[in-house]
């Protein structure tokens, strides 16, 4: 699916309005814990997070991740979205909860990466 | 063997009391990798395990110092700290022991994943360690067909 496609289905909120909407996301994967996201590789992958941090934007970065979904209705400040923007990643923040937000990707096909 | 003139030498200093600041180091190797062209696994690989060892070093040792070394068949990195050391270096390998404590967890590490994904990441890892005197380690990862 697209990044566009996220942001329909998780009901969310662009914060880098510069972000390339078309990019097919492959893999997802949701995680509070950092270390865990940089256990696999994954391919065009969005990383789903409740943490709020610039490590987050790191990680994802480390990894070749295109987009990074705050859940919760968490607001990344305007430091942590330079760092995104930098990147061309795409910021997306939803009101769901990591549960939900999940579930809903999965449901409309997103799957997680090859372990 | 690539020759003197192919070596690039890289030194990063990591603070020990700015968090946020951690992965600035590797997020800089990675771009810089990407510029001169490395195979975007190698320069994944190395990211990574950087990326880990950075985040180690900001959280457990109070900061240190990195080196790398770069030649086309190459990535060497070199992880040097005066932190407190590891006792038992076998049991900090170990996937998921940690000594983070929860203001750390709450950052979203501490899952005692860093020492096992730098050494899964790495064709080479050696770490040496002692009490009191602190923490170093050397890691490599050979370039591959791009
Ligand atoms: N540079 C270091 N100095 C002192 N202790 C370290 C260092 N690196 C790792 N450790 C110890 O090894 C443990 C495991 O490290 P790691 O696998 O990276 O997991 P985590 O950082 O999530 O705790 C740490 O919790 C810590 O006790
Ligand atoms: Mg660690």
């Amino acid at each position: 699916m697209k990044i566009s496609d996220i942001i329909q289905i998780l009901d969310a909120q662009l914060l880098t309005p510069q972000a390339d909407l078309e990019r097919e996301v492959h893999t997802a994967c949701g995680s509070d814990m950092m270390s865990d996201v940089l256990a696999f590789v994954k391919d065009q992958s969005v990383l789903i997070t409740g943490l709020n941090n610039p490590q987050v934007v790191r990680t994802a970065d480390m990894m070749d991740m295109i987009c990074i979904v705050f859940v919760r209705g968490k607001r990344p400040d305007a430091g942590i979205l330079a760092l995104a923007n930098e990147r061309g990643m795409a910021i997306l923040c939803t009101e769901h909860t990591m549960f939900t937000a999940c579930g809903l990707l999965y449901e409309q096909g997103l799957r997680g990466g090859v372990h | 063997m690539a020759d003197a003139q192919d070596k690039i030498l890289l030194e990063y200093q990591v603070p020990g009391d700015d968090f946020t600041r951690a992965g600035e180091a590797s997020a800089d190797l990675k771009a810089r990798l990407k510029t001169l062209g490395f195979p975007a696994a190698s320069v994944r690989k190395a990211a990574i395990s950087l990326y880990e060892g950075e985040i180690n070093l900001a959280i457990h040792a109070g900061g240190g110092k990195i080196r790398v070394e770069l030649t086309p068949a190459r990535i060497e990195m070199w992880l040097d700290d005066e932190g407190p050391g590891i006792p038992d270096i076998a049991l900090a390998m170990s996937e998921g022991y940690s000594t983070a404590p929860d203001e750390v967890r709450s950052l979203g590490f501490g899952a005692g994943m860093g020492l096992p994904n730098m050494k899964k990441y790495t064709d080479e890892f050696e770490i040496a360690s002692e009490v009191g005197r602190g923490t170093h380690i050397r890691m490599a990862v050979d370039i591959g067909p791009a």
